[in-house]
């Protein structure tokens, strides 16, 4: 008995040096895969200042704009490496819950805020409004899995893409599909359309875009949650990526830059076709009117989904930086409004057009001009 | 992996001293005092899980149907007509994995403990035991990305030639359909009900096995004998518990199934269900307000299924040592 | 039980025991080597006939050559040693086919997780977090993941590990009457509940206290340990009733106080089983999903404090790796692989224990 008890007493010993030991190496190592050398570029005044900035600047919303948050956190980290950005995707009404709430100094967000909450954003901004910036306007692509097909992009009208989503085409040699195309052979094929599972804006402004443009073909309102049952679906851009690769085709829509080795349509505008590039989006943006409530610092934009303006691409998602135009902490103002600026610039708005980053639009010099103003703006309370 | 408590017979009797012993003094009655603590925490949590569920989901249990109607994704007439097509396609995608993993565990269970070589057999079950070692978000990633390719040509085949039975009708590929998820909820109860079963047949008792091959019984009639009905209550909640875990499977689903809301028996359609804990994880991230109170409340549905489960499976093990006859 | 007559087979008088496999007299029984000569020309048979008719694959062939192994065996064996030993084969075949197709999952399953996570995963992979990583960049790891995947789980273990014993030692050493079977059907019950359920009841008790937009890895301990508490009851109870009763006894003869007895006997006796069946409770919460992403969320930095902000876990890591896309899939295929090296680690480390220290009564 006495004997088991030694040897009880060593094992807990052992086990505990174990942990121990194995503790240590955790703290012991672990590297940032970047290591931050503050490299060029800070040759202007404004980045100087940004420098001397510190603190913790914290950031919630909309997974749309993830990809592009990371590229701009790291780079502002290099340009500022003493504040600690932090942008959590917990979607685009969380956000705005935790930014009203005051949990985080600013949002992300597919869609502006309410009548409602522009009121409740008074309180949360210390008796000053909030600020809604569109800063990542991301084309939508339409993509198909026809690996039969060589054309570059196969031409649609909204009205064709809304019968192929409601189920009224359900061939790929349709005639209403080969009028828009001549000269390319469409295979005998069925056509799946494929959804996203979850509810997204991605979803809703494809919903919306069908809802306007399709000249009464698509029925049923924008929404944010896909309004047809029975239908292959995939779960978040991924899932439906994998989902659209999976089958042969198979027709979706996402975030252009996912869109890989998978074909892309060309919406038809006007009398002409467009493929999506980013240039293309950003010209919708600017040929947009803005939102009845829309102020100098909520720069909300009503797009015009039905634009015959040549060369725009009018299936665009906007995600909105959403910030307060005064804030009760100095370094909290400072920050945001470095960190708003930065992603507003030509260098944060080309980083985030990178296709490996995120492909999104960047946004017009005149635009720059007025968000900035927006940005200009922020100030200290009390 | 000892899941259940098997042979909960031997103890009262054995434990208590011969002697009636004094309570041992103040740090003795501490020492009982608080184990019985601990034992009382359990019934605290569940109390808790049920009391902060049904707090979080009264919002929406209370509110009218046109307050709920504002939610995006909410496209019923009430919460319960809501609730039904979730409760379906969770039940039914969990009897359908009963289904895949209850025959095969069976065979793999007599196979580790009367068929294969003795010096195999407990390696063998280690080896089935390493699929409960697998996280549920591989499971999802292999079923999208392997299975459910691997399993297109087949379930062509089956809409083609058994497309009359309904059941089978009206595949589109990929296979993201409630039978793929299902086949994925199997594999990954398939250790579970493997594990309970081969337990509960090694403790067959060696007399009655030796009895029926001294009668001249083949090894399948022995197996049908004297192992099968000693086992079969010991398998039915085994199967119960693996019901349990594939009623609760959130990320496999999640990642698998093209969801539907609809009570509909077409297994290779895509779009017909939804589990009530993959809805959760794909409508949770982007939920606030009264959506997650609605969420919550789906989720409270699935707390007391799984109860009721539990509660059933518990009450055919108690039926089981009234009568098990054997040791 | 009745639906088999219970006559002794005057066929076999030799009395076939386990595994006997050739008869002498009456019925002939097939020779050993016939079942090898009917899969060998299943095996044959089934890549010729799909040579003709289609394409061969390994997967067709194995499954034609199954099927035509099954029938092909059961009618020899019908024809030459009557129908019961057909039916017996019969069985054989599908017991031993049954742990096959077990194996198909197994092995696709570990096979595609290493070749796809082998790409990305080593040293530096364990050694980075994803601070600056963004766009295609191929570095990028999981060290803040380890971290938080280890902190999460061990706050989990210390929540449920003490009660979970203390409740094992209720049971087996005072447990009496009406509580302390209330409380074993209870943690019955508790074994379950659905993962997502404890996500939500953790989520619902932190933001209910501290507000709705409260994130912080305790609330992932606290549903892990919800999940885990039951498991460990279950195995330490087992492990304390393996304790023979000589030992308590003699014990109390010495004049021990109960308490004690537990403590310096009981608990020092199955102190192996005990950590054994701990090590298998972890290593069954460690790769759960969803109620993390629920509750403790994602970061891309290691963060140490375990009540306040996200954290990053393995799991919730490969699903977002998985979501982002890109090169992002490598990575979680990668964190995958780290997440079930680490569950067979504790797996093993579990057996080896039990193998070694555990007490000579319990086998």
């Amino acid at each position: 008995m006495g004997k088991t008890v030694k040897r009880v007493n060593n094992r807990t010993l052992a086990s505990i040096a174990l942990v121990g030991a194995f503790a240590a190496t955790l703290t012991a190592c672990g590297a940032d895969a970047t290591t931050s050398a503050t490299t060029g570029a800070s040759n202007d005044a404004s980045t100087e200042a940004a420098a001397d900035l510190s603190g913790n600047l914290a950031g919630a919303g909309a997974t749309s704009v993830e990809k592009a948050m990371g590229g701009w956190i790291a780079k502002f980290g290099e340009v500022a490496p003493d504040v600690t950005v932090s942008y959590e995707g917990v979607g685009s009404g969380g956000g705005r819950e935790q930014f009203l709430a005051g949990g985080v100094q600013f949002a992300g967000s597919d869609s502006a805020l309410t009548a409602e909450e522009a009121a409740a954003a008074v309180d949360r901004c210390f008796g000053g409004e909030a600020i809604e910036l569109p800063l990542y306007i991301s084309p939508i692509a339409v993509v198909y899995n026809l690996p039969g097909v060589d054309a570059e992009h196969l031409n649609m009208s909204p009205a064709t893409i809304a019968k192929i989503f409601s189920g009224q085409i359900t061939t790929w040699n349709d005639p209403a599909i080969a009028a828009e195309n001549e000269g390319v052979t469409l295979p005998a094929l069925a056509i799946v359309p494929v959804n996203r599972s979850d509810e997204s804006g991605t979803t809703k402004n494809f919903t919306d875009y069908l809802a306007k443009a399709s000249e009464g073909a698509w029925t049923y309102e924008a929404s944010g949650d896909w309004p047809i049952s029975g239908t292959q679906s995939g779960n978040g851009t991924s899932g439906l990526i994998d989902t659209v690769s999976g089958a042969e085709g198979a027709i979706g829509y996402a975030d252009a830059s996912r869109a890989g080795d998978l074909g892309t349509v060309a919406l038809k505008v006007g009398d002409e076709y467009v493929p999506f590039s980013t240039e293309a989006a950003a010209k919708v943006v600017d040929a947009s009117p803005r939102a009845d409530d829309a102020t100098d610092k909520r720069l909300v934009v009503k797009l015009d989904r039905t634009t015959t303006e040549a060369g725009a691409y009018p299936l665009v998602l906007i995600s909105y930086s959403i910030a307060c135009s005064a804030y009760d902490d100095a370094a909290d103002a400072a920050n945001v409004k470095a960190f708003l600026s930065y992603v507003a610039s030509p260098e944060g708005q080309e980083l985030a057009s990178d296709a490996k980053v995120a492909g999104s639009a960047p946004i017009s010099d005149s635009l720059r001009t007025e968000v900035q103003a927006a940005i200009d703006s922020i100030t200290v309370q009390g | 992996m000892a899941v259940l408590s098997p042979a909960k017979t031997k103890q009262n009797s054995e434990d208590e001293p011969a002697v009636k012993r004094s309570k041992g003094g103040l740090v003795g009655r501490l020492f009982h005092g608080l184990s019985a603590a601990a034992g009382l925490t359990i019934l605290l949590t569940l109390a808790a899980v049920a009391g902060f569920l049904v707090l979080r989901a009264w919002p929406a249990l209370t509110a009218s149907p046109a307050e709920l109607q504002e939610i995006s994704w909410f496209r019923a007439d009430s919460l319960l007509a809501y609730v039904g097509p979730l409760i379906f396609g969770t039940l039914l995608a969990s009897v359908i994995a009963l289904l895949v993993a209850v025959p095969l565990s069976v065979g793999i269970a007599l196979f580790i403990s009367h068929y294969a070589p003795r010096r195999l057999a407990q390696g063998l079950g280690y080896i089935i035991d390493l699929l409960a070692a697998i996280p549920s978000v591989v499971y999802g990633l292999w079923g999208a990305l392997w299975l459910a390719p691997a399993l297109n040509p087949i379930f062509e085949w089956m809409t083609s030639a058994l497309g009359f039975i309904p059941l089978f009708a009206g595949y589109q590929p990929p296979a993201k359909n409630i039978l793929t998820a299902s086949i994925v909820l199997g594999v990954m109860i398939l250790p579970i009900i493997t594990a309970v079963a081969r337990e509960v047949f090694l403790q067959t008792p060696r007399l009655h096995e030796e009895a029926a091959l001294a009668l001249g019984a083949t090894r399948w009639e022995m197996v049908r004998m004297a192992v099968l009905p000693f086992g079969r209550s010991g398998l039915i909640s085994a199967s119960m518990l693996g019901l349990g875990r594939a009623l609760g499977e959130t990320m496999a689903v999640l990642m698998i199934l093209s969801p539907g809301f609809l009570y509909s028996f077409f297994l290779l359609k895509p779009g017909q269900h939804q589990s009530i804990a993959a809805n959760i994880a794909a409508k949770f991230p982007e939920a606030s307000g009264l959506s997650v109170s609605a969420l919550i409340a789906t989720g409270l549905a699935l707390f007391v299924i799984t109860l009721a489960v539990n509660m059933f499976a518990r009450w055919i093990i108690s039926r089981r040592s009234e009568f098990s006859g054997a040791n | 039980m009745t639906t088999l007559p219970l006559t002794p087979t005057p066929a076999v008088p030799t009395g076939p025991g386990r595994g006997a496999a050739s008869g002498t007299s009456g019925r002939t029984r097939l020779q050993r080597w016939v079942p090898w000569a009917v899969a060998g020309g299943s095996v044959v048979v089934a890549f010729l006939v799909l040579l003709v008719a289609a394409t061969p694959t390994v997967a067709s062939v194995v499954a034609l050559a199954a099927v035509t192994y099954l029938v092909v065996l059961t009618v020899v064996s019908r024809v030459v040693e009557g129908p019961r030993w057909a039916t017996d084969r019969l069985a054989t075949t599908l017991v031993t086919f049954a742990f096959g197709i077990a194996l198909i999952p197994l092995i696709s399953l570990l096979w595609t997780v290493v070749s796809k996570g082998a790409k990305v995963f080593g040293p530096t992979f364990l050694n980075t977090n994803m601070v600056g990583v963004f766009g295609d960049m191929t570095e990028g790891g999981v060290y803040h993941a380890i971290v938080g995947t280890v902190l999460v789980t061990a706050a989990a273990a210390v929540i449920s590990v003490p009660i979970g014993i203390l409740t094992a030692i209720y049971l087996v050493e005072y447990g009496r009457g009406p509580m302390a079977k209330g409380i074993t059907f209870l943690v019955d019950v508790m074994t379950g509940i659905p993962s997502i359920v404890a996500g939500l009841f953790a989520f619902s008790l932190f933001t209910l206290i501290f507000g709705p937009a409260y994130r912080a890895g305790i609330m992932g301990a606290v549903a892990l340990s919800v999940l885990m508490t039951p498991v460990v009851i279950r195995s330490v109870e087992e492990m304390l009733r393996l304790v023979p009763n000589e030992l308590r006894e003699a014990a109390y003869a010495l004049g021990v106080p109960k308490w004690l007895t537990i403590i310096k006997v009981v608990l020092r006796t199955a102190i192996a089983g005990i950590v054994t069946g701990v090590m298998l409770a972890v290593a069954r919460v460690i790769g759960e999903t969803a109620p993390l992403l629920l509750t403790v969320g994602i970061i891309t930095k290691v963060n140490w404090d375990l009540f306040d902000g996200r954290m990053t876990t393995l799991p919730v890591y490969a699903y977002n790796q998985y979501s982002q896309g890109g090169a992002g899939v490598d990575r979680a295929w990668a964190a995958a692989l780290t997440l079930i090296l680490i569950v067979m680690l504790l797996n093993v480390v579990a057996r080896l224990i039990s193998k070694f220290f555990s007490p000579k009564a319990s086998r």
